[in-house]
């Protein structure tokens, strides 16, 4: 559906990106996350042309973006929806008014355009608030206003800026919620730009990490959870963790066969061995759960529990006593 | 003081001068309203359009409307009336009376309503813009339908400044031969010593700016 091909951008001297190659099939639920200023809304702004590009190119459905004239490109936007952080809504029109406004833009009839406001008002669960103005609603009400709106034109792509990041966690889950519906429903592909992680790990089906502009790691999602490559820890911070001085410590990655079976205390028992548990996550992915659980062994044991790892495929890794993960893992 | 006599006199100064007054103040403001706004819109939208932030960023075209905005508003009205009356003279035939007043009104109005709603419309949230754009919407439609529409409460509130200032300003025009209630409180009533005159013109200057004001803060909060 989107393949971007050595994409650059700069403005003024500052390289915005640098490089970018990424592909995204039809019908995904794509990630592209980043600290602030990695270039991940400039690129979501090159999709639909909001933003213009250097170098390379950016083909959606068959379609150079950078060829379209002025004209084309309005054509060519009908196709693709956007959401934003802080909704964009007309204070001053009713919420009907709001979702409408594209589809006055193009001269739709009035039948046409009362039919389609209810029909999406009833899909994002809000059709009571039909008259009301958006000071009236909450966060979360607004986004899905703003979302109703996007897909006013039956868009094939869908792209989601910061869509949840001015709202809680709680109501950002029903965002996100309502975006999986909207794919799997509708069969929209949809690229999502964030920083929050929940968000990447409940929809998002592949993502890719950005860097100063380049694309670190990508992949789905899973994958790039259960390798915690160096992009990812700097995303998401080094952990505090509260390590022992003495023995080993070890980080063993939970993927879906593992998280299922309680391999910890099978393996306390089969090797007779005692050790610590440190700490320990589980998220919820799209699909599943994948986690971690950092454990601390004596020394004398590290070979005995090295060989059991490798037996029963367990994906593990050291941890220094400054928080960073050793090279030598299994 | 206020005896029979008094009345009877009041109102025959009324009835010839200041009434008659009344009405060429308002005609010069509403005839100097209409224009200005017209002008000064056209002016804002072109503003809007060309700015550094705007729809098409258009240095050359925004400096050279910069910089006839901010010439004419560097003129105090007054100087203005005065400095322009050869061109009044040449557009309207003459520089004195209601007629020759409007057209110096109306230079230094629409400059006025021209930055202040360049600056209502830059206030326009960026995202919102870019929201119309994402859906196809023309320049003229993320105008129109965007940045006019969302402005429309503080669109209100300077016409409702605009007008009191220009109700203030056509007695300045009065000053130099522009008729209505500023010429009529200056000569009837400061020049000849008549303070029943003086004080009844400023009476009704007081009526007009408080019931314009009431309405534009009547229509402001409406259009919430």
């Amino acid at each position: 559906m989107i393949e971007i091909k050595e994409l650059t951008k700069s403005f003024g001297d500052l390289q915005v990106l640098n490089g970018i190659n990424i592909d995204i099939p039809r019908g995904m639920i794509y990630g592209l996350v980043g600290r602030s200023g990695a270039g991940k809304s400039t690129l979501l702004r090159c999709i639909n042309g909001l933003e213009t590009y250097d170098e390379g190119s950016l083909v959606v459905d068959g379609v150079d973006v950078k060829s379209l004239s002025r004209k084309d490109i309005r054509e060519f936007r009908k196709d693709i929806g956007m959401i934003f952080q802080q909704f964009s809504l007309l204070n001053r029109l009713t919420v009907y008014d709001n979702i409408a406004l594209p589809l006055t833009c193009w001269k739709y009839s009035n039948s046409y355009i009362d039919h389609k406001v209810k029909e999406l008002l009833e899909m994002i669960g809000i059709p009571d608030k039909i008259n009301a103005k958006p000071r009236e609603l909450s966060g979360g009400q607004k986004q899905r206003v703003a979302i109703a709106r996007a897909l006013t034109m039956n868009p094939k792509l869908l792209l989601c800026d910061e869509a949840t990041s001015a709202l809680d966690p709680k109501t950002a889950k029903s965002i996100t919620a309502l975006l999986n519906q909207i794919n799997q429903d509708l069969g929209i592909t949809i690229v999502i730009v964030t920083h929050q992680m929940p968000v990447l790990r409940s929809v998002c089906e592949e993502i890719a990490i950005l860097e100063s502009g380049k694309v670190e790691v990508s992949g789905p999602v899973e994958q790039v959870f259960l390798q915690q490559p160096q992009a990812l820890k700097n995303l998401i911070g080094q952990e505090d963790l509260l390590l022992m001085e003495e023995g080993i410590n070890i980080k063993i990655l939970l993927s879906r066969e593992i998280s299922s079976q309680p391999v910890i205390t099978k393996m306390a028992r089969e090797l007779a061995i005692d050790f610590m548990v440190l700490g320990g996550e589980m998220d919820n992915f799209r699909n599943n759960k994948l986690g971690s659980i950092i454990i601390n062994i004596p020394s004398e044991h590290l070979n005995q529990v090295k060989k059991y790892f490798a037996d029963n495929n367990v994906i593990w890794e050291f941890i220094e006593r400054n928080g960073q993960s050793s090279a030598e893992a299994g | 003081m206020f005896s029979n006599e008094f009345w009877i006199e009041w109102l025959k100064y009324f009835d010839k001068i200041v009434g008659p007054a009344v009405f060429a103040t308002m005609r010069m403001v509403g005839a100097t309203m209409i224009l200005a706004f017209i002008i000064g819109f056209g002016f804002a939208i072109l503003l809007a359009i060309y700015g550094p932030q705007g729809l098409r960023p258009k240095k050359k075209i925004y400096n050279v409307l910069e910089f006839i905005v901010n010439t004419t508003r560097s003129f105090p009205a007054l100087i203005l009336i005065v400095a322009i009356s050869p061109i009044t003279r040449m557009v309207v035939g003459t520089t004195i009376g209601e007629t020759a007043a409007i057209f110096p009104l109306t230079i230094a109005g629409a400059a006025f309503i021209a930055r202040l709603l360049e600056n209502s419309f830059k206030e326009v949230d960026m995202q919102l813009i870019e929201a119309a754009r994402s859906f196809g919407a023309s320049d003229m439609q993320i105008i129109f339908k965007v940045m006019v529409k969302e402005s429309i409460p503080s669109i209100i509130s300077i016409a409702t400044l605009a007008l009191i200032g220009f109700i203030a300003t056509s007695t300045l025009a009065g000053a130099v031969g522009g008729g209505g209630l500023g010429a009529v409180a200056l000569n009837y009533g400061y020049q000849s010593f008549n303070n029943s005159i003086l004080y009844t013109s400023v009476f009704i200057l007081f009526i007009m700016v408080q019931v314009v004001q009431s309405v534009g803060n009547w229509w402001y909060k409406k259009s919430l």
